[in-house]
């Protein structure tokens, strides 16, 4: 039967199945509701978990790289400032290939200091190693922390999972979620069986330094396996519909897509919006669909195009932004066409920077005059007035 | 003979006063330890992969997180039932330790882990190419403190680590030097044993940073002590148990001479007032730790 609970409770409640042994936290907003309700679980012995609440994100991280590295399950989480003073870490867990899992809350990065949602931090780690997955409701952020741990876990992958999703728009709205069976999620995620870790009955050292005759491997090993990774995230999500009877969890999702001239691509929350204007439009005989991206990383560069195959105009939304550069989810999906004969039109629009909202209207503003033409808009809905004039 | 937990092999400097004190730490403390270390020379010397110079199950993350990822396979250990199988140091220079890690330590100390921590001092970043700490001495020259027109060195005391650890109320803090090997053994022997945090800070000498002859590291530690430049000594619960004493101290010039890091004070004019504050340091020291022999008093062994 279904609950009606928080984003962050249903993620607590999807943790607790997932059985780690070791939490470590950092309280930052909007991350808190779910350490709470964990810290809650542990206290009350519903979780048997080592909750270590640390004294800055960086620990954080380095607590759950350390216990993993000693062969137990961990978690984590954080948003915004939090993952900025976490990403030196974040990169050193890739590096050692620990299946660290964590959330991130996703939300705006200061200056100016802004507690609301937008993706700029989960972004920032995009080169980092980790898989980067989104999710666009309660329900799939769940889903995808239980596949999450089978990814990293994975033999043939050992490497970080973050799961992102949008600050207060999922971790604080009330959403309808299907509980997890105990028995379903032991036979989807069996206990972790690290193939190395810290135990003097086999004496390793782990996190040598490397020569430049042998970084380059280093690095390339993590990449290759990261593009591997896209067959093993397939596999996971197909057996996971097997086991729980739903969907998601692939690494793009096409909604109405198949007759489709005009697409837009996003990640995250803002696809509920979307899939509300595509049925109005699509009511009034309009072909235009969505093609969400749950994995950012890997990135799915063939899938996308794969998918969008045919399709004249594509709008990219995102709530990011590269400073000097412009949109960067755009430019990683235009480079997936390149070298085409022929490709589509391709246009970024930035929207909902520091949670500023994303109305209907704008959107469908996004799409008549893309549509009909121009509408290279980059940054959606500017406030002259604030700027002082265009 | 028993086998050494730091083999040899490793690249350290001929005369390293940190892979003399890492190789005796880990004698004492035995096989059955989880090693955390921070960035640095130690970590460099060791691990230039595919080679490894430790014996014991070793982890090196980041410069400033030693403590936080001892933290973390502690954890681990207490939660997975394995906490019999080994005890866990957590250990990196004095900039790694005392400068960019203090947070991290601190937060180690007071959540109470059952992590040894241990610092090598040299006194500043050698790793690096010898430039200042918060644990490098007044008048120290160093390539980010050079002496010069209006400069004698570095221009502040050292940070006291240990009362900053004892101000967390652990229950175990010594202050030692490898000029005293059976000294680190037996207060790593003792730490190891105690359940919680504890902190060792072990005066490790840097010829290629001190500007020292790499025969006279031992020396140079020992004078440290018998001038009182550098006291060496237990706090249990907070209170100083028991300190090294002597029946009569050495003069600071004994110390500082044998070093080129504090050449500048016998060449340049003034330097003779700048000797009389660091023996003013060494004097407060001395009387702190209360490091002359009384009359019925006996010398400690080394």
């Amino acid at each position: 039967m279904e609950k009606l609970w928080e984003g962050s409770r249903a993620i607590a409640e999807t943790i607790k199945m997932c059985r780690p042994k070791v939490i470590s936290a950092y309280p930052i907003t909007p991350q808190t509701h779910i350490v709470e309700s964990l810290s809650q679980l542990a206290a009350d012995g519903d979780l048997v978990a080592e909750f270590i609440n640390v004294e800055s994100e960086h620990s954080a991280a380095s607590v759950v790289l350390g216990a993993s590295a000693t062969g137990a399950r961990t978690y984590t989480a954080t948003t915004s400032q939090g993952l900025l003073l976490m990403l030196e870490v974040l990169y050193n867990i890739a590096g050692m290939r620990l299946p660290v899992v964590m959330t991130c809350a996703n939300r705006a990065v200061s200056a100016p200091l802004s507690i609301w949602n937008d993706q700029q931090d989960s972004f920032t780690a995009r080169d980092s190693g980790w898989i980067q997955l989104y999710a666009e409701d309660s329900q799939e952020a769940c889903d995808l922390h239980l596949m999450a741990y089978r990814i990293a876990e994975d033999k043939r992958i050992m490497l970080p999972v973050m799961v992102c999703l949008d600050g207060f728009f999922i971790s604080h709205t009330f959403e309808p979620v299907e509980p997890f069976e105990e028995e379903n999620v032991k036979q989807f995620l069996p206990d972790y069986q690290p193939l190395h870790y810290l135990t003097p009955k086999n004496p390793l050292t782990f996190g040598s330094f490397a020569e430049p005759d042998k970084y380059t491997e280093a690095r390339y090993i993590i990449h290759r396996t990261l593009e591997e990774s896209k067959m093993v995230i397939r596999e996971t999500a197909e057996d996971f519909k097997k086991v729980f009877g739903r969907g998601g969890g692939d690494l793009v999702e096409d909604y109405f897509l198949e007759d489709a001239d005009f697409a837009f691509v996003a990640m995250g929350s803002i696809i509920g919006s979307l899939k509300d204007l595509v049925d109005k439009l699509r009511e009034k005989g309009e072909k235009v669909g969505i093609l969400k991206i749950i994995s950012f990383r890997p990135f799915p560069g063939k899938e996308i195009t794969t998918a969008l195959e045919g399709i004249e105009k594509i709008a990219v939304l995102e709530k990011a932004v590269s400073l000097g550069s412009g949109g960067i989810l755009v430019k990683e999906v235009k480079e997936s066409f390149y070298g085409r004969k022929k490709t589509p039109q391709i246009n970024g629009f930035i929207v909902g920077l520091g949670g500023r909202d994303i109305p209907q209207d704008s959107l469908e503003n996004i799409y008549r005059e893309f549509h009909q033409g121009s509408g290279d808009a980059s940054f959606v809905d500017l406030n002259y007035e604030l700027l002082g004039g265009k | 003979m028993k086998k050494n937990l730091l083999a040899p092999g490793h690249s350290a400097c001929a005369g390293c006063g940190e892979s003399l004190a890492i190789r005796l730490v880990l004698n004492a403390a035995g096989e059955n330890i989880i090693v955390a270390n921070a960035t640095g020379c130690s970590e460099i010397f060791t691990s230039n992969y595919p080679l490894s110079a430790w014996e014991v199950p070793w982890i090196h993350s980041l410069f400033e997180n030693t403590a936080a990822v001892a933290s973390g396979i502690e954890a681990a250990l207490k939660v997975s039932g394995r906490k019999s199988e080994a005890k866990v140091i957590a250990q990196g220079g004095d900039g790694g330790m005392a400068d960019i890690g203090l947070q991290a330590l601190s937060g180690m100390w007071e959540r109470w882990h059952d992590v040894l921590s241990v610092c090598y001092d040299n006194e500043g970043y050698m790793n690096t190419g010898i430039q200042r700490s918060g644990l490098t001495p007044l008048d120290t020259k160093t390539t980010t403190t050079p002496p010069g027109k209006f400069s004698w060195g570095n221009y502040r005391p050292k940070k006291n680590l240990p009362l900053i650890a004892a101000a967390h109320g652990i229950p175990y803090v010594a202050v030692t030097t490898v000029a005293y090997p059976r000294d680190i053994e037996e207060k790593v022997q003792k730490a190891i044993k105690i359940e919680g945090p504890k902190y060792i800070q072990i005066y490790s000498p840097c010829p290629l940073g001190w500007r020292s002859e790499p025969s006279q590291t031992i020396e140079i530690a020992r004078l440290a002590v018998e001038t009182g430049i550098y006291p060496v000594y237990e706090m249990i619960n907070g209170k100083i148990t028991s300190a090294k004493k002597f029946s009569k101290l050495k003069p600071v010039e004994e110390f500082l001479k044998l070093q080129g890091r504090f050449s500048h004070l016998f060449t340049k004019e003034g330097g003779d007032e700048e000797i009389k504050k660091i023996q003013k340091i060494a004097d407060d020291n001395i009387n702190q730790f209360d490091m002359i022999l009384k009359d019925g008093e006996e010398l400690q062994k080394e």
